[in-house]
């Protein structure tokens, strides 16, 4: 019962077309708009609107880019991007300073945090490693697997993770007499760091390496026997994917100034999948659609429901029945609509976004 | 697409925030857990609010009161992120919650950046939210776990003639706050505790470590809660155990008592402390537990009120007396009103509370032990009620403070401290 | 077995030493070095049963996964859903009726028919897109989650055992001596030897069924070659719809199980399905005797563990996975 290596081109809906380097580009002026809109925010927008709500957007994003990233281009579902996340949040809180004074290191945030990052993306890279030898559809199992580990050892383990309780008081350093844990420093680290993570998966996406892990996704046994090293390339894309995710969970980790076994328990690991399955995998941009819709969701689907004489309670079964609708009808989520609408009323000379490598 | 993202912030009127408030409103912030494993306690929570609220007409010292509600999951995560929400967005002056433990600490934290908000703990029982780094805005009307178990250790030696027991006990830091209360008092009145057993916390299968209890001990406490509490009750009956037991304050409670099965029988007469008691013949409390019988339909509430709809209708009691002595007058930074829950003594259904120099409650304990009613119901009786039981759990703080906070195996066991 | 031992006759001696030294154990009173080591034997005995009946239930879970995992290539992450749906109607049933076989019956019906529809529905038309019903499925699990929250609320479930069940027996197994001489026998809950003895038959029907019979024949054969199959003139669907329904109800059956020794409470669903997806990552996906093999390796490390390290208990099972998939990618009992 071998798993032909045809049946990973599966992993993408057929009816959605498979991301290339090409379609990443940004060639609509709404993109630059949106840009000069993200800079000038802090001018009208209040503390709440950029940290909880675009502050925590660019980070759920970049934990669900490294996902799209892995699912779009590599055709591997990864569901322990939220892990590794966790893992370097759970690193700054560990190496530098928090309130369980008895664990934390107290080494200067600069130290810690580059220290989080490398080991969280050697655990991103070792799980990669651990799942890439069996194919496709099983990566989404080993991976599930895995993130439930990491929730169950942070649990259990009181001498390293100070397990239930995790570390509270984990605060964002002063770097140049700035404070920036305040709205306005702390938005646009958010924005700057999600701006490099969606420019280096545009790049890489078009690089060479990128390209040969595109050729992977649509046939693994073709570019083996062009002679491409297929798990090299794949295990150096979950080290790419775990460096975002990594840099994600530091801001994480800074934004709620603390962490402890949930945050990356089995729950918000899948949320990220939902998010940038809603989102739409086909280009970079879609996950921080997929995020901002799920912290609009996440924030106020209760005073919504409640104003239009819904019971709040049952939130998740709206969240529920909104993905199952996306992933029946539009399985490459919002930006999919998005597209089709655009498509057949506003460009309908456009050439479809299909194309390339295939 | 950015008309799209524009319509959608438009949509969440999220632009708009902070619209100017009229001076004669206050807005409380309410923070419960409404998803996950303690939905049912949060869900009770809000009846508690809504009783009080009802009670109160919503008004307090002249003001119009309005209620706005965040659910969360149990997580500090989502805690913080409701606290963010009620507190920057719907510019609440007062936000009551959260339920549980971690998300206290976490709210606690928070806090600490908002010194215009008050804050008033819901039910959540973590020992160092109030313990250790208070918060000058963060005021706790309900015991912590440890005060909890006021009283017991002392009644299982002179009462129940229990000299040793082991402890079965969920691994984390909650029932070692319990086990903490339990333990200082216990041994220092001559008992023993000689193992204590950590389960992870949801443990399906209790079966091998039933096998393991020691049998050569004249109790077993069990520090567990919701579905393994129900779990081990079962699996218990089911390889016929007979040693007796003992409850830590949700063991036996009514999430446990009202589940579905025969299991839950092994209960009756199990020996537990709490701050309340199902059936208490205080007419205060009598009162209450009617108010919460007719404000609800039986199959939208429990039998009787859980400690989170006592504790959150206890929270908005004590807002709604102090507002309305200070005739809702917040405009000086909430300084009378700090001053004034500072130095309320709450008559709540379950004993008088009143409050210590870190703002946490001193309040009465209750010793109960589990009935069952003629209709079949099992409900927590009160034997023995503990009046002023505080912080300090008997002992002088410089002792109290060099003893530290729970862990697994802090505190030994020792006759004296 | 007798080929394995002609290829491998070094692991054969090591399995049957192995096997040697457990009976030992199990029979033999123990000397005191022995429990310095190990504890006391009724902890050990307990231990060990326990782990093969909570195998006998994971089992349960398990087979009925991989049976759909390994014919339709659909990773179903409802299947814990239909779990816990099957084990709360479990208890509707026999609060009403009274009868526990009856709502046992009754369960795997009602799932089996939910999972015909879901495959007829949904799945059927996307065939072929294994991402695309996962994610589905992901979606289903989330809004059942929350139908049945909304039905059955936040509280404990179990399901009433009748009164033969309750209780505990007396095995034939000594776990000490008393000074007296007279010796102490093992007292076991019947209900999980019942249940263990309802998972064993179970799997030997659904390997008498895949192995002896024409319609097994077909599945395998789809097991192995899907387009193939349906070169040959078979009606696939037919055939996906009646194991879709087949492993559906066995997560129903299993649930009102699992509702009787342990209970059934939101969350339940997840748990589960942990479950499950460890068993057959280590069993090896799609083989119903990777599922069974599986299940004991787990339900065993489970209980072992929380005698043994009871820290650790939970994270030990996901560390036997990934030993496994380093050694072994494509679990134990799966040619490669």
């Amino acid at each position: 019962m071998a798993v032909e290596a045809s049946r990973t081109s599966g992993i993408l809906p057929a009816s959605a077309p498979a991301p290339t380097a090409a379609s990443s580009l940004p060639r609509y002026p709404a993109l630059w708009l949106l840009a000069l809109f993200l800079l000038i925010l802090p001018a009208f927008g209040s503390d709440f609107v950029l940290i909880q709500l675009f502050g925590w957007t660019f980070i759920l994003g970049m934990i669900a880019l490294s996902l799209m990233f892995l699912g779009g281009y590599g055709g591997m579902v990864s569901l322990v991007q939220m892990t590794v996340a966790g893992c370097a949040g759970y690193m700054v809180a560990i190496f530098g300073t928090s309130a369980v004074a008895e664990i934390s290191l107290g080494w200067p945030w600069w130290l810690a945090v580059v220290v989080a990052i490398v080991i969280a993306t050697l655990f991103g890279t070792l799980s990669g490693a651990l799942s890439v030898r069996t194919e496709g559809i099983y990566t989404i199992m080993i991976t599930l697997a895995i993130a439930s580990a990491f929730f169950y050892f942070t649990l259990q383990n009181y001498s390293i993770f100070n397990g239930f309780s995790g570390f509270n008081a984990v605060r964002v350093p002063q770097v140049f007499g700035i404070d920036w844990r305040a709205a306005v420093p702390f938005y646009y680290l958010t924005l700057f760091w999600a701006v490099i993570a969606y420019l280096a998966v545009v790049y890489v996406s078009r690089s060479p390496f990128g390209l040969a892990l595109q050729g992977t996704r649509d046939n693994a046994r073709r570019m083996e026997a062009l002679g491409f090293n297929v798990t090299a390339h794949r295990i150096a894309a979950y080290a790419f994917a775990s460096v975002i995710a990594a840099v994600a969970g530091v801001l994480l980790v800074w934004h709620g100034g603390q962490i402890s076994p949930g945050t990356a328990g089995v729950g918000p690991v899948v949320d990220i999948l939902i998010i940038a399955v809603a989102g739409g995998m086909s280009r970079p941009i879609g996950p921080f659609i997929g995020a901002l819709i799920y912290v609009l969701l996440r924030t106020f689907a209760l005073d919504v429901m409640e104003a239009v004489g819904l019971d709040g309670k049952r939130f998740q079964l709206l969240v529920g029945v909104g993905f199952l609708l996306i992933v029946l009808f539009s399985p490459d989520g919002v930006l999919g609509l998005w597209q089709r609408w655009h498509r057949r009323f506003l460009a309908p000379a456009a050439p479809p976004a299909r194309g390339g490598v295939r | 697409m950015i008309r799209t993202l524009l319509a959608a912030v438009a949509a969440g009127g999220i632009l708009a925030a902070g619209a100017a408030q009229a001076q004669d409103k206050i807005k409380i912030g309410v923070l419960a857990t409404l998803e996950g494993a303690l939905t049912t306690l949060g869900e009770d929570a809000i009846r508690g609010m809504q009783i009080a609220m009802k009670q109160a007409n919503a008004k307090a010292g002249g003001k119009t009161i309005e209620v706005v509600t965040f659910p969360t999951n149990a997580s500090p995560d989502s805690a913080i992120r409701g606290a963010r929400k009620l507190v920057e967005q719907d510019k609440v002056d007062i936000l009551v919650g959260p339920v549980s433990g971690s998300e206290g600490i976490a709210i606690r934290d928070y806090s600490k950046t908002q010194p215009q908000v008050t804050f008033l703990n819901g039910s959540s029982g973590a020992m160092e939210t109030t313990f250790v780094t208070p918060s000058e805005n963060f005021f706790r009307f309900n015991m912590d776990g440890a005060q909890w178990l006021a009283g017991l250790g002392k009644y299982l030696v002179e009462e129940k003639k229990y000299k040793k027991i082991a402890a079965l006990a969920e691994d984390y830091s909650f029932p070692y706050t319990q086990l903490f209360g339990l333990t200082l008092e216990y041994c220092q009145a001559g008992g023993q505790i000689v193992e204590k057993f950590w389960v992870p916390l949801g443990t399906k299968d209790f079966g091998s470590i039933i096998a393991k209890l020691p049998d050569d001990v004249d109790a077993i406490y069990l520090g567990l809660g919701g579905g393994d509490a129900v779990n081990f009750f079962n699996q218990y009956s089911q390889a016929g155990g007979k040693a007796k037991l003992i409850g830590g304050s949700i063991m036996v409670d009514q999430t446990v008592l009202s589940s579905k099965g025969a299991a839950k029988r092994l209960a009756i007469g199990v020996p537990s402390a709490g701050p309340q008691a199902d059936v208490w013949d205080d007419p205060k409390w009598q009162a209450w537990v009617k108010l919460y019988q007719e404000s609800f339909p039986p199959d939208k509430r429990f039998t009787s009120p859980s400690l989170t709809g006592t504790a959150y209708y206890n929270d908005f009691n004590a807002v709604f007396q102090v507002l309305n002595a200070i005739n809702g007058d917040l405009s000086d930074g909430h300084k009378k009103f700090r001053a004034g829950l500072a130095a309320l003594e709450l008559d709540a259904p379950n004993g008088k509370i009143k409050l210590d120099q870190n703002r946490q409650a001193i309040g009465t304990n209750f010793i109960t032990e589990v009935v069952e009613l003629p209709n079949g119901d099992l409900v927590n009786k009160a034997v023995k009620t503990i009046p002023n039981v505080s912080q300090m759990l008997g002992l002088d703080p410089a002792t109290r403070q060099k003893i530290g906070l729970p862990s697994r195996t802090n505190p030994e066991c020792k006759t004296s401290y | 077995m007798s080929r394995f031992i002609e290829r491998h006759p070094a692991w054969a001696l090591v399995a049957i030493l192995a096997l040697a030294f457990l009976l030992y154990l199990v029979l033999a009173t123990w000397p005191p070095g022995l429990e310095e080591v190990l504890g006391r034997k009724r902890v050990f005995l307990t231990a060990l049963i326990n782990g093969i009946t909570l195998g006998g239930l994971y089992f349960l879970v398990a087979s009925g996964f991989t049976l759909i995992f390994g014919l339709m290539r659909n990773v179903n992450l409802a299947h814990g859903s239909l779990y816990l749906l099957g084990g709360y109607l479990g208890y509707e049933f026999a609060n009403l009726t009274g009868g526990w076989v009856l709502s046992l019956v009754i369960a795997f019906i009602i799932i089996a028919a939910l999972g015909m529809v879901l495959q007829f529905t949904i799945f059927r038309w996307m065939e072929g897109q294994d991402l695309r019903q996962t994610l589905v499925t992901i979606a289903i699990s989330i809004v059942l989650a929350d139908l049945m929250l909304w039905r059955w609320g936040g509280d404990f479930y179990q399901v009433p055992s009748p009164s033969w069940l309750t209780g505990p027996v007396q095995l034939p197994l000594v776990t000490a001596v008393r000074s007296s001489g007279e010796a102490v026998y093992l007292q076991y809950p019947l209900v999980r030897l019942i249940i263990f003895a309802g998972a064993v038959v179970i799997g030997v029907l659904m390997w008498l069924a895949l192995n002896r019979t024409k319609v097994g024949m077909l599945v395998r054969a789809g097991v192995d070659d899907r387009d193939m199959l349906s070169a040959t003139g078979v009606r696939v669907q037919l055939v996906f719809l009646g194991v879709f329904a087949f492993g559906a109800g066995l997560a129903g059956f299993a649930g009102v199980v699992g509702g009787t020794f342990q209970s059934l409470q939101p969350g339940e669903d997840t748990k589960i399905l942990l479950a499950s997806l460890v068993v057959v990552i280590v069993g090896g996906m799609g083989s119903i005797p990777g599922a069974a093999l599986g299940a004991l390796i787990i339900g065993l490390a489970e209980q072992f563990g929380s005698v043994y390290m009871p820290t650790y208990a939970v994270v030990l099972t996901f560390v036997i996975m990934v030993l496994v998939l380093a050694w072994r990618p494509q679990g134990l009992l799966r040619g490669s």
